[in-house]
């Protein structure tokens, strides 16, 4: 599996188990899969984290079963994805530990 | 330098993949996304065995830049077209590498990575090699890249921009939210910097805005024109997506990439930090 390195800032690998260190009494981590409307999972889609001034905060592709995951803070929070079968967003309000989100695409 | 010299689009490199002397090359922190689908023809550079020292906190010197470029093919006159997923981070990382050894001819592909797979644009498995060059490298150009001492001293005279998201910058978080928030140098930004995410200068597909966006999203910001700039990120490739916007597209005469970042900054003893979503003072 890929390590998830503090050094850089390239997209880790988006299906890998959560890190040992993630502690999840500190961390808020925004989960989920892209399907489109067939309901199938969507690989190799942008997920754009957006917070709640619609600002862009951080971005992944999804892993091949269409997941993504982002570590973020405790608020509301858009996800915004993008793929070659077209667009689509949901809002999330997140609280600390795990937050399961679906997005689906359509065009 | 304009967007005439700096970039090309999608339709041209699609329309270029086999023309002589131009070379195509994919910049990536992590580069299984070259091996599972690339432009075609496309050589890989990865940030960090590639680009990085192996043993210092630097990067190549000359000799490895000279030794890396050779082995891989790409000569002197080759026009270098960069790209990369991230918005083009570490392919703007790698333009500013290109600037910094004076390679005559490089440009982005605007969009990246991301917009040629929007696009549903073609991708290759094969593998790819160069015969190889003796490519010669100038002396690195320092006038766009900054040092820690030359960061400490612009603040309250030279711009200073932080391109991190507004929770990097305002200390509420460390670390970009795709990765784990565990580093431990202090959280906030330089005094006096103004914040200007990265992210403000791309379009969601990943190119570039327009010129007068540009220029109305950095005067906005409050940016001033007369003076020298330092962009900074967390570990310098972010700043390097502001560089190639300042320096590169909107012409400015004195923009340096200060590659230390906050990773540097948020990690020596003594310098001012400032805290919260205000630049703070001098």
């Amino acid at each position: 599996m890929t390590a998830v390195t503090s050094a850089g800032c390239a997209a880790p690998d988006q299906a890998a188990p959560l890190p040992a260190s993630v502690d999840l009494e500190k961390e808020t981590v925004i989960t989920g899969v892209v399907s489109d409307d067939s309901g199938e999972a969507v690989a190799g889609a942008y997920v754009r984290l957006l917070d709640s001034t619609g600002e862009f905060t951080a971005e992944v592709v999804t892993s091949p079963e269409g997941q993504f995951r982002f570590f973020a803070a405790p608020g509301t929070w858009t996800l915004r994805a993008l793929s070659r079968h077209g667009n689509g967003d949901t809002t999330v309000t997140a609280s600390q530990g795990i937050n399961q989100v679906s997005v689906t695409v359509a065009a | 330098m304009s967007r005439d010299t700096a970039l090309v689009s999608a339709d041209w490199a699609e329309s270029n993949l086999d023309a002589p002397g131009v070379v195509f090359v994919e910049v990536d922190e992590d580069t299984t996304a070259y091996d599972g689908g690339h432009i075609p023809g496309a050589i890989k550079l990865d940030w960090k065995t590639d680009l990085q020292d192996p043993v210092r906190r630097d990067f190549v010197n000359k000799q490895q830049f000279e030794a890396l470029l050779s082995e891989r093919g790409i000569s002197n006159d080759d026009k270098v077209i960069l790209y990369g997923g991230n918005n083009n981070w570490f392919a703007a990382y790698a333009y500013w590498y290109f600037k910094l050894y004076g390679h005559g001819d490089v440009r982005l592909l605007d969009g990246g990575r991301k917009k040629w797979e929007l696009d549903a644009r073609t991708l290759s498995k094969d593998a790819v090699s160069r015969e190889a060059t003796q490519y010669t490298a100038q002396d690195p150009d320092v006038s766009i890249r900054a040092f820690r001492d030359e960061v400490v001293d612009a603040i309250g005279t030279k711009n200073l921009v932080d391109v991190r998201s507004p929770d990097e910058y305002a200390g509420r978080l460390l670390a970009p939210a795709h990765l784990p928030q565990e580093q431990a140098q202090r959280a906030g930004h330089i005094p006096t910097a103004l914040s200007v995410p990265w992210s403000k200068a791309a379009n969601e597909d990943g190119t570039f805005k327009s010129d007068d966006d540009l220029r109305q999203i950095y005067g906005e910001a409050g940016l001033d024109d007369s003076k020298s700039t330092i962009a900074y990120c967390r570990i310098g490739e972010r700043s390097s997506h502001t560089w190639f916007v300042l320096k590169e597209l909107l012409g400015h005469q004195d923009v340096k990439n200060y590659d230390g970042s906050w990773t540097e900054y948020g990690s020596l003893v003594g310098v001012p930090v400032a805290l919260g979503d205000e630049p703070g003072k001098a």
